[in-house]
């Protein structure tokens, strides 16, 4: 892109805005986590005051944190995978066939995404109990339970998202690979998932995060054991006393592998058809 | 990874699979401690206690309060769940008229010593009047007015308030830079309806009339309101931010933390002991009274509190009644109430010197004499829903200074009133 | 035209039989196994979605035609038949049940509208600011998504606490070090919040927005702007004539996936304002559940949610049929 002169100064002005905006409650957050809970509660001041690293080493007995956090990583780590395996499938059959159904197949599962969930909670609750009473299977409170529905949950979209992006990736390619003596498949995984590595890669965040963060779903369909963060941070707020400093706290925590989790794929964000797939 | 869902899914035994062993029960506790680990500490010992007397093993869940509703009615719709559950008792005629909880009828009540044993109000708010039971009450609540005594003797004030108008002379005696006369918890739907049905009561409104219809805007019903949002509206001892105060907590706070005097609230020794607040800093009063004369109820708290039942697809039933009958012994009726600062709700729990001191004698007293328990109606869900919805409201609006006039008190409820849908 | 060029994939209108090379003399198994190849490829999806999403959806609509309350909710088919009731009471403006859910659809019609422009512009911008190399680039990359890789319910706590009007940094700031107000504004109660859930959902909201255009822009090839550049085009019409162009295939789906987002979002809402939200910010998800689940009222919940369905279909259908007629008429 031709840089006007004035585009260093936009993106200056622009960019710092959004950093603002994003870094300003994590700001509070991190500040917050190191003061004790009654200068929380007093009154709202930049710096801490009194600094303590309490909250910290508090976080882990006033709930079960590091449970709740292997179970978030281990229903959305599964789910997304598997929701974008799904979908990848589903979105290159759309995106490269004309099929009868596929209107219907498209249509139907995008307006899935309309329904409140708050009612096909009980629905889909007593699914789970009857099917796995009939395939002996626990589906309700466990972990399979819950993979099972955030992956149909990030389903729609992610299929929507990916044939948006496997759109963009110009036939020719699929064709060109076809003549090298690849079937459908292969041309699948030779040249539409390379090309649309940035798009898959923002497809399985977005999975992830829907599962990382649902919160009225996991509250019925998890117990003690296989309780997610989602619903377990809800534990600093008790019937006694809200536990700001250690909300903060754990919520920094937990966020940190996340983040480190982003940075890792993040290179694969920015890689794709302007590594030169296309010529 | 199936495997590993499947061990960690199947793991909690007891409930109604079937085929897991009949010597287990589960039991689903609500959060009444500090944390949800607070009362894992309580409960487990005592839980030990039983198994050794009995055998019989327990798996306790404490379930937070945001998914304890959520979760019963899901176990009541799909008929998987715990054995017994611990309840709000403000939920059971609402969950009674479920069929979900196994009835306690004479028979069963015998079982735990007979109707007589347990305190007449808390027995009350366990399900629809003339029906046996739905649960059996285990901790029991009720409101009363704590007060800081350090800020009364600062501002010169010896007793603490008797009447409405002494408690609205000390409150403006006692607002001033920054600290307040009383806290309220504004924007908090249950605290207000609560409080809605306690005003209410003093000035004689029921919120249904005896055929069980809804009248949540009877003139009575707005002048209670009225009362009470007045105090923020018309004698400003109350701040106004706490209109915005919705989690429980911050009403406390604002008392412990010394920014208001008086607090009207359910037994919250925990927190003012969690919060460095020592016992001689507060002292605990009833709730004034109307005059007699007003043609108002002497009510001056509603029967709260939490109740024990048992799911009628447990396979355990004898086990689960075992647990209960356990529960709502002497002893531990004891261990469990002083753990949680809460009442005990048999009567022969109360030799035990824990309980004779002044704030429990307050407390007791209010719950036995002069606190009256929510309708025991189905739709008693919906009261505390809509009108409480509508007091946030109300409270919004007297924070913003906009006037509170009977007939903006009426057009609110009147609203609430309409949107009340019929129970069958 | 460079809108033209930029959509070589354009193939709406190619019949199937063009996609995959035809081999000389397909046997009747490679043609089977042409036809069916779409379905095998779409069968896990489509097993899912029944199982999760399609089956339950239709229980739902069932429940709407039923009175469904705390009676029968143990035994369903013992609930009776309520025909169109619930619809009746649900669309009923003049009583205070259908004039509340109007105006809670309202409300969060403007509320969708403005948290998903504002959260698209903001994740345009973003995602635009960031082409080219620059020092740090990549740290605000990460940055930006932070707010995204936040548990729900820890973003929003942490915004309540920072609405609170005492104690919260945002009267900290507007009140005590800039002195805009004299009097202590609320955030979470009256009308000012319905401007604070807006501005809790753009901050949730936004760093997806921006996700997905910053990959969307990966796929726009680079010659694109060296060919538009050599015509002479400046910032402003290379974004018109190629980065949007470009993007529209993935912002057509964006914009949608985030007013549906957006539209039915139930975390935000319920996790700042709780079981009730102020009238100015009375979101629809949250005063459905409120009048279905918290009153146990699970028909008129269902007829609600199902009236809320047949809405945002139409406006899918209409978005998609108008999106798409442009797409082929670029």
């Amino acid at each position: 892109m031709r840089e006007a002169r004035w585009l260093p100064w936009a993106r200056w002005i622009g960019l710092g805005f959004l950093t603002l905006f994003t870094l300003t409650p994590l700001f509070v957050m991190a500040s917050s986590s190191v003061k004790p809970l009654r200068d929380v509660q007093n009154g709202f001041g930049w710096i801490p005051t009194t600094f303590t690293l309490r909250p910290f080493a508090d976080i882990w007995r006033t709930v079960p944190l590091a449970r709740y956090f292997a179970n978030s990583l281990v229903v959305s780590t599964v789910a997304a995978v598997a929701s974008v395996t799904v979908a990848v499938f589903a979105a290159y059959a759309i995106s490269r066939y004309r099929f009868p159904g596929r209107r219907v197949f498209s249509v139907t599962v995008l307006s899935t995404q309309m329904f409140p969930g708050i009612l096909f909670l009980l629905p889909l609750f007593m699914i789970f109990v009857n099917l796995g009473n009939v395939i002996g299977v626990e589906l309700y409170a466990s972990r399979l339970g819950l993979i099972i529905t955030y992956l149909t949950f990030s389903l729609p979209f992610s299929i929507w998202m990916l044939v948006g992006y496997f759109d963009s990736i110009p036939v020719a390619l699929d064709e060109a690979a076809k003549v090298d003596g690849n079937g459908p498949i292969g041309a699948l995984f030779r040249v539409v998932i390379p090309a649309a590595v940035p798009g898959i890669v923002a497809v399985l965040i977005y999975a992830f995060m829907t599962a990382w963060g649902e919160v009225l779903f996991a509250s019925v369909m998890t117990d003690e054991s296989t309780r997610t963060l989602a619903v377990g941070l809800r534990g600093y707020a008790t019937e006694n006393d809200v536990y700001w400093n250690q909300v903060m706290a754990a919520s920094l925590v937990v966020s940190v592998p996340v983040v480190a989790g982003f940075l890792l794929l993040q290179r694969y964000l920015v890689q794709g058809l302007t590594a030169g797939a296309v010529k | 990874m199936l495997a590993a869902a499947v061990a960690c899914g199947g793991g909690d035994g007891g409930d109604a699979g079937g085929s897991a062993a009949p010597r287990t029960l589960t039991y689903w506790a609500s959060n009444q401690g500090t944390s949800l680990d607070n009362d894992k500490q309580v409960l487990q010992p005592e839980l030990d206690k039983f198994e050794k007397q009995t055998g019989i093993k327990v798996n306790v869940e404490v379930v937070p309060w945001a998914d304890l509703l959520n979760r019963i009615l899901a176990a009541t719709t799909s008929g998987k769940g715990p054995d017994v559950v611990n309840i709000g008792n403000t939920w059971s005629a609402s969950l009674q008229a479920t069929g979900a909880f196994v009835p306690f009828d004479d028979a069963l009540l015998g079982q735990l010593g007979g109707r007589d044993r347990f305190l007449g109000p808390s027995l009350a708010a366990t399900g629809a009047q003339g029906k046996p039971p739905a649960a059996v009450p285990i901790y029991g609540m009720t409101y009363g007015l704590y007060y800081n005594k350090k800020m009364f003797a600062e501002a010169g004030i010896g007793e603490p308030p008797a009447t409405w108008d002494e408690l609205i002379a000390a409150g403006k005696k006692l607002t001033k830079d920054g600290t307040w006369g009383l806290a309220v918890e504004g924007a908090s739907v249950s605290e207000n309806s609560h409080h809605a049905f306690i005003f209410g009561q003093q000035h004689g409104a029921d919120p249904f009339d005896a055929s069980g219809k809804p009248q949540f805007d009877t003139p009575q019903a707005v002048a209670g309101i009225k009362q009470y949002l007045d105090l923020m509206a018309v004698h400003k001892i109350v701040n106004p931010s706490n209109a915005e105060y919705s989690n429980g907590t911050e009403a406390v706070q604002d008392f412990v933390n010394r920014k208001a005097a008086m607090l009207m609230w359910q037994s919250a020794a925990a927190s003012f002991k969690a919060g460095g607040m020592t016992e001689d800093e507060y002292g605990l009063a009833p709730i004034p009274l109307p005059d007699p004369s007003s043609g108002g109820k002497q009510v001056n708290g509603m029967v709260a509190g939490i109740n024990l039942a048992i799911f009628n697809f447990t396979e355990n039933q004898d086990a689960a009644l075992r647990f209960v009958k356990f529960m709502t012994s002497p002893e531990e009726q004891k261990v469990l109430n002083k753990a949680y600062g809460s009442l005990p709700t048999v009567k022969d729990a109360y030799d035990d010197p824990a309980f004779q001191t002044p704030t429990i004698k307050t407390f007791q007293e209010i719950l036995a004499n002069t606190a009256a328990p929510l309708p025991q109606v189905p739709e008693e869900s919906q009261y505390e829903t809509l009108v409480g919805t509508a007091m946030n409201q109300m409270w919004a609006d007297a924070a913003n200074g906009k006037p509170i006039t009977d007939d903006y008190v009426k057009s609110k409820l009147t609203q609430a009133n309409q949107q009340v849908q019929p129970g069958s | 035209m460079v809108a033209r060029t930029a959509h070589p994939a354009r193939h709406d209108a190619a019949p199937p039989e063009d996609d995959p090379p035809r081999p000389r003399a397909p046997g009747i198994w490679a043609r089977l196994r042409r036809g069916g190849l779409p379905y095998l490829l779409i069968l896990p999806a489509v097993l899912l979605e029944l199982l999760i999403h399609v089956v339950p959806m239709l229980v739902g609509v069932g429940m709407s035609f039923l009175r469904l309350t705390q009676f029968f909710i143990r035994n369903w088919s013992a609930a009776p038949f309520a025909g169109l009731d619930n619809y009746r009471v649900a669309v009923d403006f003049d009583s205070a049940v259908g004039r509340s859910l109007l105006h809670s659809f309202t409300v969060t019609v403007v509320f969708t509208a403005i948290a998903v422009g504002v959260s698209w512009l903001l994740g345009t911008m973003g995602a635009v600011l960031m082409q080219g190399s620059f020092r740090g680039r990549g740290l605000l990359r990460t940055l930006f998504l932070v707010p995204y890789a936040l548990p729900v319910y820890a973003g929003v706590i942490t915004w309540s606490f920072m609405f609170q009007r005492d104690t919260g940094m945002v009267n900290h700031v507007l009140v005590d070090q800039l002195g805009l107000f004299g009097e202590r504004p609320f955030w979470l109660i009256g009308p000012n919040s319905f401007a604070a859930v807006v501005v809790v959902c753009v901050w949730r909201t936004w760093p997806f927005a921006f996700l997905v255009l910053m990959a969307g822009l990966q796929n726009i090839p680079g010659d694109l702007y060296e060919a538009s550049a050599i015509d002479g085009a400046g910032f402003w019409r290379q974004l018109r004539s190629v980065t949007l162009p470009m993007l529209r295939p993935v912002n057509q789906v964006l914009v949608l996936v985030l007013f549906l987002w957006t539209f039915n979002d139930f975390n935000t809402p319920y996790v700042m304002f709780g079981r009730a939200a102020p009238p100015e910010a009375d979101l629809i998800s949250v005063h459905i559940y409120q009048s279905s689940f918290v009153t146990w009222n699970f028909g008129s919940g269902s007829a609600m949610s199902v009236l809320l369905l047949l809405f945002l279909l139409l406006v899918t259908a209409v978005y998609l049929t108008a999106t798409s007629r442009r797409r082929n008429h670029a």
